[in-house]
């Protein structure tokens, strides 16, 4: 049991030199690793490329008060799935986009950047998802600050 | 002459479209050369209202994100909240859990069919594949008392047990459905006009499949052999036998082919399960508020793979939900499959991904049409307009409102 799971923790232990309590074993077919943000992209590519995570599940954003989060989840054919955790500044919640290896995730980059407020380096042009286009700027739905009757309240532009 | 480049707008609002979505087609000639998606006119904020409601109430709302894979939400999500409140959910709850999934798989397929057999002028095929859908939806609504939105879970387990009466009820629908099913295979293989017209329509290679991300019978009939069912179990699939349908025509006819497959594979589950369903609860009972935690769920839905992130803070109401439905990664497969192909392809290419565009919002964006100023109702303001609208056409629910209202306070 877990012996797959314990090896794959044991490769990012090593290799990043990551504290040993920041990753960890859910269960079967659950690890979740909180790496820095500035290590994100070498343990990302090692993971797809060496590791075998090839299928990206989605992306989810968080607000965590001081600091936005996104949680990357990738997936082995075979099921084992790895949640890679990393937080950044709400002043400066800038990301690297992962959409050049993973088109789908585009679409999942975008909801980070209009529900979110995040900015992600090197995201194609492209139409907004998944607000629409006349929605206010710096109104981020899912910001813990944000209710919904805020925007009853704020003048509307277009293409804001 | 030269040929010019023809921009098509299709949507949000089409007689092609199902539901709202945009897509920019660049056209030379019948050939599409490119093309752009709009998405979110659906967005209803689900997410967000997600974390203002506890997590019985999201359960229900989460349940509603679709109305075809309802069920298949609902026990996404509430698996995450499962695992997070370390609750061990009973095999028969699991076993009844599966059984309305497949069914679910079944009227989807099937619904699917028809869609399908309608957008290529195959009219015969959509009141046929229609009617027999009937069945499985009486089979729904005995069990649950619904033909969707069966309101089957509950956290910790399932609300509904199955009695033995209903397994006869069950047996003899799928015999049915079968037969049914297999004359579908023959039509799909032998009816030339439906080969035909399918076959080398929207194609997806193997390698693009995987490069874009696809999902579900759309990523499986391009070759990719992936099956959460098999490869990530939940529920009581672990302990099921069943094969994963993929097929290699890499086109709209293969994608036939798989759900046709698919639906075979459903009755073969759905008999293993009513046959060896456990005794014992259906359910544990779950705790109001769920302990600090976070877990991600996966879920084989009919159109490809849910996942849902669930992080919990120890209230009663979740830190933060977030819903990936299928049809969002297989958007670009829709992009590719189209580039290259005929415009008149476009409605089945479309189609053959059975696109499901559910996601969040509750602002309603309105234009002007006097002075083209730009406006936006937000939800207390829509009820009042309504309101409004209908008492001026002598529609006035006031003094129902009012004598409600007393019923429930004197209660």
């Amino acid at each position: 049991m877990l012996v797959e799971e314990e090896k794959i923790r044991q490769q990012l232990v090593e290799r990043f030199g990551l504290p040993a309590e920041k990753i960890t074993v859910q269960r079967e077919r659950r690890i979740w690793a909180d790496i820095p943000a500035a290590n994100f992209g070498e343990v990302f590519d090692y993971a797809v490329d060496k590791l075998g995570f090839v299928i990206l599940a989605t992306i989810t954003g968080l607000d965590e008060g001081p600091t936005l989060g996104a949680i990357y989840h990738i997936a082995r054919e075979s099921g084992i799935m790895l949640n890679l955790h990393i937080s950044v500044p709400k002043d400066k919640p800038v990301i690297k986009t992962v959409s050049a290896r993973f088109p789908a995730a585009d679409a999942y980059e975008r909801e980070l950047v209009d529900l979110l407020g995040m900015q992600v380096e090197g995201l194609p042009p492209g139409n907004r998802y998944p607000l629409p286009d006349g929605w206010p700027a710096g109104q981020y739905p899912l910001r813990k600050d944000w209710k919904s009757d805020t925007i009853g309240k704020t003048e509307v532009t277009e293409n804001a | 002459m030269p040929e010019r480049d023809v921009k098509l707008t299709i949507g949000p609002q089409h007689p092609m479209l199902k539901e709202p979505e945009s897509f920019l087609l660049t056209l030379r000639g019948e050939k599409i050369t490119d093309m752009t998606v709009r998405l979110g006119y659906n967005h209803r904020g689900i997410e967000k209202a997600c974390e203002q409601r506890t997590y019985i109430q999201d359960m229900y709302l989460v349940e509603r994100v679709c109305g075809i894979c309802s069920h298949s939400h609902s026990t996404c999500f509430i698996q995450a909240v499962e695992e997070i409140a370390g609750l061990q959910v009973p095999k028969r709850g699991l076993y009844i859990r599966t059984l309305v999934a497949e069914l679910e798989r079944v009227h989807s397929h099937l619904l699917w069919l028809g869609v399908a057999g309608h957008e290529i002028g195959f009219d015969t095929l959509l009141m046929y594949s229609w009617r027999d859908r009937e069945l499985v939806m009486d089979i729904l609504a005995i069990i649950s008392g619904n033909r969707v939105n069966y309101g089957m879970n509950t956290i910790g387990g399932v609300k509904r047990d199955i009695t033995p009466d209903q397994i006869p009820q069950i047996l003899t629908a799928i015999d049915t459905l079968e037969e049914r099913t297999k004359y579908y295979i023959q039509v799909g293989t032998e009816e030339i006009t439906l080969r035909e017209r399918l076959s080398g329509v929207g194609k997806l290679s193997k390698e693009d499949a995987m490069r874009l991300g696809a999902a579900g019978p759309t990523m499986r009939a391009s070759g990719v052999n992936r099956d959460t069912r098999r490869d990530d179990p939940y529920g009581a699939y672990g302990e099921l036998t069943f094969d994963v349908i993929t097929d290699d025509h890499c086109d709209v006819y293969g994608r036939t082919l798989v759900r046709l497959g698919e639906l075979m594979q459903s009755y073969k589950l759905i008999r293993q399960i009513v046959r060896s369903l456990p005794a014992g609860p259906i359910a544990v009972k779950a705790p109001r508020k769920i302990p600090a935690g976070q877990a991600i769920s996966r879920y084989e839905a009919p159109r490809g793979e849910d996942v849902h992130y669930v992080k919990a803070n120890g209230s009663d109401k979740p830190e933060r939900v977030k819903l990936r439905a299928p049809t969002l990664a297989n958007v670009q497969v829709v992009a590719h499959m189209l580039k290259d192909g005929y415009l008149a392809d476009t409605p089945i290419v479309i189609a053959a991904i059975d696109p499901c565009f559910s996601c969040t919002d509750r602002a309603i964006a309105t234009t002007n049409l006097d002075d083209g100023r730009k406006d936006r109702m937000v939800w207390p303001a829509l009820r009042t307009y309504s309101i409004e609208w209908y008492s001026k056409q002598g529609i006035n629910f006031t003094e129902l409102n009012r004598k409600l209202r007393t019923m429930r306070e004197s209660n």
